[in-house]
């Protein structure tokens, strides 16, 4: 498989309040074609990621709002797989032209969070979990990945300052990105002794409540050789799905379906975790980016809290992760965050990523979680 | 997402009230709660009612909650798994986290959860408790 990616674009993350769901889907659907240098009506077809509109902006068909902004009537679809939705979306786009239906895609991401209060937030993304078997209970998706951190530091040792230089290296990775919701640098300290949220985990763990949007175009490789002599190819995605709630799994301290999507992209793209130069993993909590590393067999399990703590995952170190901020740092507007992964990793390869710049990286790959992983997406890019 | 009608909670409520599961005719694994298919492929299940004594296996604590559960944080949850094998995530009752380690043997115990209002429905449901 050998599909382009021809044109990115990213709005700010963060707290925007003056713009609204349209406006921030809009802005990105306008910003991946000016830079693909295309019109709207090359546009074959729309995917778009979103999970919470209907919960937060009393507002779904997002698939007809960004046919609609960009005045086509061509087929937009929404693709909801909770925070996996963005990630489902570029899967979406790469069927849509791999089976010959399209020659270029418009893949979007689109989150609006921070209109209402934090628990219709928290309510709303329980709808990733098992609504019978966990949210019953009174689960919050902080409490479900602080009970996966638990058993991980009983079964492997990790201790809470190894976890901590997970948020500590993202905070470092956004305070180089100027989209990112945060760019202020964080110490070991601040995220140990930060107000506890679902212990062992504190805020400073947590991925924040995020507005953005993103958008890709895709493209067949000779539309893509034609236009973009730069552009960097989607050459693997895999995917694979596991039990809504995490107690109806196995194990509580690994992502299977990590693996199992992994294995598939891989095998595709005709790599080996030994090639992969850099990574976007969801870190939607610390512990999440330590299961990812593992998942994608880019540390053995049990050691990558060993890796984080001795700084190998920074831009400039053996294995660069999260090198946007993260979910952590740059922001996590579910929808928006998978595409947001492709896009980082586009500029990456492209050598545009600014202070966070990774030398001579070839091959990156971006991971993405629905859920406490109950739908898991990784795609495999080249230059 | 939570969404709570007196409906959506009755029609399940022997799993909650009486951790009603079920075991596969086939192959005699036991599931809580039930699922559509056995990990064998069969669909035929009989009713199999949990003993409520189990395993904690990882636990944490909330401090805000859904908003169903705001008047109810802070809380605790775990995960337990039963001594008849299935796993159960639960609310933790009677008992503070420095209370909690994982290893130790819990026991089901019927309470309140949440209200819908003053006026509105009152549900219940299994948490666990340490077995002292
Ligand atoms: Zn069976």
């Amino acid at each position: 498989m050998k599909i382009g990616v021809i044109g990115t674009g990213l709005t700010k993350f963060g707290e925007i309040w003056d713009k609204s769901l349209r406006d921030l889907l809009a802005e990105a659907q306008l910003k991946s074609l000016e830079e693909a240098g295309i019109s709207p009506k090359d546009i074959e077809m729309i995917f778009t990621g979103n999970m919470c509109a209907g919960a937060l902006s009393g507002q779904l068909h997002i698939g007809a709002m960004a046919a609609e902004n960009l005045r086509l009537n061509v087929p937009s679809t929404r693709v909801e797989g909770a925070c996996a939705s963005g990630a489902l979306a570029i899967r979406a786009g790469i069927a849509a032209i791999e089976s010959g239906a399209a020659k270029i895609v418009q893949v979007n991401g689109v989150e609006k969070m921070t209109d209402v209060s934090t628990e219709q937030v928290t309510t709303a993304l329980m709808g990733a979990g098992d609504e019978e078997v966990e949210g019953f209970q009174g689960a919050t998706f902080p409490a479900l990945y602080a009970l996966m951190a638990r058993a991980y530091m009983q079964e492997f040792g990790l201790t809470r300052e190894e976890l901590a230089a997970v948020p500590v290296k993202s905070h470092k990775h956004g305070s180089m990105n100027p989209i990112a919701q945060y760019q202020k640098e964080l110490s070991i300290d601040d995220v140990i002794n930060a107000s506890m949220v679902s212990d062992p985990l504190t805020l400073m763990d947590c991925s924040p409540i995020t507005d953005g949007a993103s958008s890709i175009i895709l493209a067949t490789e000779s539309i893509a050789k034609k236009l973009n002599n730069d552009a960097v190819w989607v050459v693997g995605s895999g995917q694979a799905s596991d039990t809504l709630a995490l107690s109806n799994r196995d194990s509580l301290s690994e992502i299977k379906a990590t693996r199992f999507a992994a294995e598939h992209a891989f095998k595709q793209a005709g790599i080996t975790a030994r090639d992969v130069h850099l990574a976007e993993v969801h870190d939607c909590f610390s512990i999440a980016e330590l299961l990812a590393i593992e998942g994608l067999g880019l540390a053995k399990k049990g050691e990558a809290g060993k890796h984080a703590a001795a700084g190998h995952h920074y831009f400039d170190s053996k294995m660069p992760i999260n090198t946007c901020g993260g979910l952590k740092s740059c922001g996590h507007p579910i929808g928006a965050t998978g595409v947001k992964q492709a896009v980082e990793i586009v500029h990456q390869l492209q050598n545009r990523a600014g202070k966070r710049q990774v030398k001579k990286a070839e091959v990156g790959v971006a991971q993405n979680v629905g859920g406490t992983g109950a739908t898991v997406v990784v795609n495999v890019f080249k230059r | 997402m939570f969404r709570s009608t007196p409906i959506i909670r009755w029609r399940k409520y022997q799993e909650r009230y009486n951790l009603m599961g079920a075991k596969c005719e086939k192959c005699g694994k036991l599931h809580y709660p039930q699922p559509a298919l056995c990990t064998c492929g069969s669909s035929k299940f009989i009713a199999h009612k949990f003993k409520g004594e189990g395993t904690l296996l990882s636990f944490t604590d909330i401090g805000s909650g859904p908003e169903a559960y705001a008047e109810h944080a802070p809380y605790c949850l775990g995960i337990i798994q039963l001594s008849e094998g299935p796993k159960i995530t639960s609310q933790l009752s009677d008992c503070k986290l420095e209370d909690l380690k994982i290893g130790m043997q819990m026991i089901a115990t019927f309470r309140k959860f949440y209200s819908s209002g003053e006026k509105g429905a009152i549900y219940y449901g299994t948490k666990f408790t340490p077995k002292w």
